[in-house]
């Protein structure tokens, strides 16, 4: 009440004050005027750019000149469904960001788990900065950690050397590897508060009816986190499918969605945005199924 | 078998970052392993060097600005999300989560696309702040929407009733409520704005350089590769305060707060709230 007092003295009725009896008890307007920046931004910014996006997908380039036509044409769909090298590009994308995915889903499960139900409150807080800690170094420097890592007088070979054994070299593996490197936290985060959120009540009780740790993992805690897999999936996904940077580092001679994009951007823009109609496809699909799979609550 | 994953996947996580580290004293020139000497010359090099600098410049006024937008943006459509209930609120979830989950390539060439054939307009900073808000605005919703969640709206209501108008209920009881959140927010969204490249690379104008698309193009330079490492483990170290602070933050309001260890559990779904 002093608050009040001292700020809006009865006497006197700002524009502010005016304005607030205004949105007093009118619900419609108090979310019309929130929502007003931000979906402003968004839809005209965003989704209007994407729209772009998409008609642009239908110009095409004088191959003269060079200057983008504006008449509308299927000619680089043509061009993408007829020409093999850009299906080959566009599976190879799409099973290279599956395979990250499950990689880090895997690699992500136990040390989730150990943080959100077996590590004492400060090992805990040290793990969550642990994970927390890669995504604050900058990622072209990470990738450019593993090219050093996977030359072929890096440490990978070296170390695998006394084994008889030599690393994969650059490639189609190497972009699994670092892909998989890159992403791994974003996977790590939500399965964790994912975790977290089951009660250890829960756990006690399925022990109690004679479950052992493997039942109780596939029928309760997998269930149950599974929504949370799910949302780092759409990260981890999503991010190895757009990826150029790393590819064209540890993968040289290999194309991927990315990098065709890339290198068409300045020659033909209308092909390039063809292209990336392809994996906005995919991630709408993909963020469908997340949805029905209850993954947007564990964002 | 558990505590094995672990070790597992902590050692995938820090052996590379551990790799940058010791490269960083490189003194030979080029990139075999085991190195054939080691040397802090490039520590004073990288200190030095003008490019750096202004690219270091560059981020932060980027991350700033983007950061700003970020926050008014993402606070706005939290409040609208988190305290109201309204046709289409799932879809403006879903509109505020599409820059961040669709490739950044999409996101980058969409933006590059209208800027440059729509409206006109050169590719500049100005360009790249918009399309790095553009990401940002999640990782404030995210943030403000969970805490917002946990904080009950009865307190708004309380305020209200006791004579409170919309300013002061805002100014002396929500704002309050959320300002780790916020903190929090604001961060991460700055961190994910100073490591961004492919959509800073689509919209950037030619010439420009932020500390990341400078490390870069600093890549294909190869007469002082370690340099590129100096640089690299100079940011995680001055990092290491942010991501303490954060963490201190949000966690510290759960004792604050007085709520206990549901205060704890509401630390750490913020944390994990970075997409």
């Amino acid at each position: 009440m002093e608050a009040a007092d001292a700020l809006a003295p009865a006497a006197k009725r700002s524009a502010g004050r005016r304005l607030a009896d205004l949105f007093h008890g009118r619900p419609r307007l108090q979310v019309g005027t929130l929502l007003a920046g931000p979906l402003g931004w968004l839809v005209i910014g965003y989704i209007g750019s994407l729209a772009v996006l998409l008609i642009a997908a239908f110009w095409s380039v004088d191959s003269l000149s060079g200057e983008v036509n504006r008449a509308l044409t299927s000619a680089n769909f043509d061009t993408l469904t007829s020409d093999s090298v850009y299906r080959e590009v566009a599976q190879r994308t799409i099973l290279i960001a599956a395979a990250v995915t499950l990689t880090d889903a895997l690699l992500a499960f136990p040390i989730a788990f150990f943080m959100a139900k077996i590590a004492k409150p400060r090992t805990r807080g040290l793990l969550v900065v642990a994970v927390l800690m890669p995504l604050w170094s900058f990622y072209v420097v990470k990738v450019y950690a593993w090219q050093t890592m996977l030359s072929s007088g890096g440490i990978v070979n070296w170390a695998l050397d006394p084994l008889g054994l030599s690393g994969p070299g650059y490639g189609t593996t190497a972009v699994w590897l670092v892909e998989s490197y890159l992403w791994l936290p974003y996977m790590i985060l939500p399965i964790y508060a994912g975790l977290e959120r089951i009660p250890d009540s829960l756990l006690s009780a399925s022990e109690d009816l004679g479950a052992g740790p493997g039942t109780t993992f596939r029928r309760v805690i997998l269930p149950i986190a599974f929504p949370a897999v799910v949302a780092g999936s759409i990260f981890t996904f999503s991010l190895t499918l757009g990826d150029f940077i790393a590819p064209s580092l540890v993968s040289p001679d290999t194309q991927f969605i990315g990098n065709v994009v890339y290198d068409n951007i300045t020659t033909n823009l209308p092909l390039a945005s063809a292209f990336a109609t392809v994996p906005i496809a995919v991630m709408v699909v993909y963020l469908m199924i997340a949805r029905r799979l209850g993954a947007f609550e564990h964002l | 078998m558990l505590r094995l994953g672990v070790a597992i996947t902590l050692a995938f996580i820090y052996v590379p970052l551990l790799v940058v580290a010791i490269y960083a004293f490189n003194g030979g020139n080029s990139i075999e392993w085991p190195l054939p000497s080691l040397t802090t010359h490039w520590f004073s090099v990288a200190i030095q060097d003008h490019g750096a600098q202004q690219a270091l410049l560059t981020s932060l006024k980027v991350g700033a600005a983007a950061t700003a937008i970020a926050l008014v943006l993402g606070t706005l459509a939290s409040i609208a999300v988190g305290r109201h209930r309204f046709f289409g609120r799932e879809t403006v979830s879903f509109v505020i989560i599409l820059p961040i989950a669709l490739p950044g390539i999409v996101t980058g060439i969409a933006l590059s696309d209208t800027f440059t054939q729509v409206w006109g307009i050169s590719l500049s900073l100005f360009t790249v702040i918009i399309g790095h808000a553009t990401f940002c605005i999640v990782v404030v919703y995210n943030n403000v929407v969970a805490r917002l969640r946990r904080v009950s709206g009865s307190l708004e209501e309380a305020s209200a009733d006791l004579g409170a108008h919309t300013w002061q209920t805002f100014r002396f009881v929500t704002l309050p409520s959320m300002q780790t959140a916020l903190v929090a927010g604001a961060l991460l969204a700055f961190a994910l704005s100073f490591d961004e490249i492919i959509v800073t690379l689509f919209t950037i104008g030619a010439g420009q350089e932020t500390l990341s698309i400078w490390i870069y193009n600093n890549l294909f330079r190869t007469t002082q590769p370690a340099i590129v490492n100096v640089v690299a483990v100079l940011a995680v170290l001055i990092s290491i305060l942010p991501v303490y602070l954060a963490n201190r933050l949000t966690r510290e309001e759960g004792g604050a707060g007085g709520r206990g260890a549901g205060g704890g559990t509401e630390a750490r779904a913020e944390t994990a709230a970075m997409p």
